[in-house]
């Protein structure tokens, strides 16, 4: 499959591509889209008040530069601002940090308009003994199409660590991609994603581990109403060589409605020896006596309901580092539940 | 006055209560003993409005108002406390977070104000303390990982900070040892007061040597089958179940 370009209808992926067997863009989008005009911006974004740098991108357009690398300790706001209607717009941004630095980077996908379709691609470059965080917040209208591609190189030594909150959209994808050199490299990549209505999020992983004693650990959390959709596909590859490799995914959702939908897939590829991998995935509904126990002393159905699923949740949260990013996710999530 | 009149409950369409009476009178303390499966904790859950529990004929009241037209969070708003034989785990919802979030909905439901969060940690603060609990256990996910006596002392925990008004208490004594046991029943005693009563709810006599009982009821067969005083708990305890088991059985 070629390159997904906005421009080129032929570019766009379909059920009949196994990765993206359950988000076909071709489906909802048979023609490239008219291009997005040229946006002010909106906002301040919803990480504004932990400053740092800003790189803002309003409709695929870069407000400056399109480009940030990190000395030292720093935070940078990363805004995918999106204010169109019925048109398409991308952008590629590349924010990297220099050996030895830690990156905090607060990505926020910020939709405005109707109908639109973006496409936004974003290359992190951590290098050995580097420290990146990835905190990213996904908040679009429930009629567009979005589609991020992240591609994550890491060196020896190095810690890459991720956060993917999301709302979903009308046909929404938010994938990474990440090579894992092993030989101290830590690796966390998690996500959460709210759904309602008939929104879709898909979240699909693939981590690549090429080097020995490398180690990832995944969890991705999910909780779909009304005939929303959730999609997770994770996949760790442990080449040949890659011994001692130790990653762990999880995949949990809970689907409170008859027509809510989660497709999971999660695969570990081995072919190294002396590894421990391990994944679990389960899917299923609220635990009937935990509500009822809660009921019995004295909170609504509703209440006890929104707290089960706000706990369930935020044990994604919890795992981000950064601790004014964690709890600006936490209020975040709590205002989308 | 809690009063249950000709109740039948059935679960998965099995009848479990077949036709129980029963009159707790304010400030009084019963205990509801009988053999395994005859129906005593199906007792607590259909007061108490478990779905699945399904009231199939009678009447249950406390205080006057109907119990089984309400919803589970509206009799506990009316001063219903059930506590489980096997308290229930809640991952990720710190058990202080859970016990005020219960009180404040409990309160608004009968539209009293909040407690403040100074209010609730200081009653919180002396209820662990009655309990011998460590107050950092009350920060974790409630139940989660917790001992068995541990558990209880959660359910005991609840109750002095909930004040309800009718107490059902489920095989409290099971999973304790006597310095638990001890602790725990003291707990309950000291909820003992002229407006409030309590169901107890018991397989063994040995909690009611440390929660004293006004009266004792034997369920057998999904009906009330003897009522006595505090001796009948003793000649149960010597004699055995057997006398009361039907001899369809």
């Amino acid at each position: 499959m070629t390159a997904l370009d906005l421009k080129d209808a032929e570019s766009f992926p379909s059920r009949r591509d196994e990765d993206w067997k359950y988000t076909d863009v071709r489906r909802h989008l048979r023609a490239a889209p008219e291009p997005s005009p040229a946006v002010g911006v909106h906002g301040a974004g919803p990480f504004f008040e932990l400053g740092g740098e800003g790189l803002t991108f309003v409709n695929g357009a870069p407000l400056g530069v399109d480009h940030f690398t990190a000395f030292g300790d720093q935070v940078v706001r990363l805004r995918f601002v999106s204010d169109a209607t019925g048109t398409g717009h991308g952008a590629t941004a590349t924010v990297g940090v220099r050996p030895g630095g830690h990156l905090t980077l607060l990505e926020s996908h910020e939709g405005h308009g109707s109908g639109y379709v973006a496409h936004n691609r974003l290359i992190i470059q951590v290098p050995s003994q580097a420290r990146v965080e990835r905190i990213v917040l996904v908040d679009e209208p429930e009629d567009v199409i979005s589609v991020t591609q992240a591609e994550v190189t890491l060196g020896e030594g190095g810690a890459f660590s991720q956060t993917v909150l999301t709302t979903g959209a009308k046909l929404q994808r938010i994938e990474t991609r990440l090579k894992h050199p092993g030989h101290g490299a830590v690796v966390r990549i998690d996500g959460a994603y709210s759904l309602s209505d008939k929104r879709h999020a898909d979240l699909t992983t693939e981590v690549d581990h090429v080097g020995a004693d490398g180690l990832t650990d995944q969890l991705t959390k999910g909780v779909v109403r009304g005939e929303a959709r959730g999609v997770f596909q994770g996949r760790i590859i442990v080449r040949e060589g890659a011994d001692g490799t130790d990653a762990r995914m999880g995949h949990h959702a809970l689907i409170t409605s008859e027509r809510g939908e989660v497709d999971a897939k999660p695969e570990l590829e081995i072919y190294a020896d002396d590894v421990s991998c391990a994944h679990g995935n389960t899917v299923g509904a609220l635990d009937e006596s935990a509500l009822f126990y809660m009921e019995q002393r004295g909170l609504p159905t509703d209440e006890a309901r929104a707290l089960l699923t706000e706990a369930f949740l935020m044990q994604v949260v919890d795992r981000i580092g950064h601790e004014g990013a964690r709890e600006r996710a936490r209020a975040w999530l709590t205002e989308r539940l | 006055m809690l009063s249950i009149s000709n109740l039948s409950v059935t679960v998965a369409d099995k009848p479990i209560l077949k036709g129980l009476t029963l009159d707790v009178p304010a400030g009084e303390v019963h205990a509801i003993m009988g053999p395994n499966g005859a129906g005593k904790s199906t007792l607590g859950y259909a007061l108490a409005g478990r779905p699945g529990y399904e009231v199939t004929g009678g009447e249950a009241s406390w205080r006057g108002e109907d119990l089984l037209g309400l919803e589970p969070a509206e009799r506990a708003a009316e001063g219903l406390y059930l506590s489980f034989q096997y308290p229930v785990e809640i991952p990720g919802v710190p058990a202080l977070t859970f016990v005020r979030a219960a009180i404040n909905a409990q309160r608004k439901a009968r539209g009293e104000a909040e407690m403040t969060a100074t209010e609730f940690l200081k009653a919180a603060r002396a209820a662990a303390s009655a309990l011998k609990m460590d107050f950092d256990m009350l920060k974790r996910p409630l139940n989660v990982g917790f001992s068995g006596g541990e558990k209880k002392r959660m359910e005991v925990l609840q109750m002095a900070l909930l004040q309800p008004s009718m107490l059902i208490l489920d095989e409290t004594d099971s999973g304790l040892d006597i310095d638990a046991l001890k602790v725990v029943a003291d707990g309950v005693n000291a909820l003992r007061s002229p407006d409030r009563s309590m169901l107890v709810i018991t397989h063994y006599q040995r909690l009611l040597d440390y929660i004293k009982p006004d009266r004792v009821h034997v369920l057998a067969g999904g009906r009330i089958v003897a009522s006595g005083g505090p001796e009948l708990a003793l000649e149960l305890e010597a004699e055995g179940y057997d006398k009361f088991l039907p001899e369809a059985a």
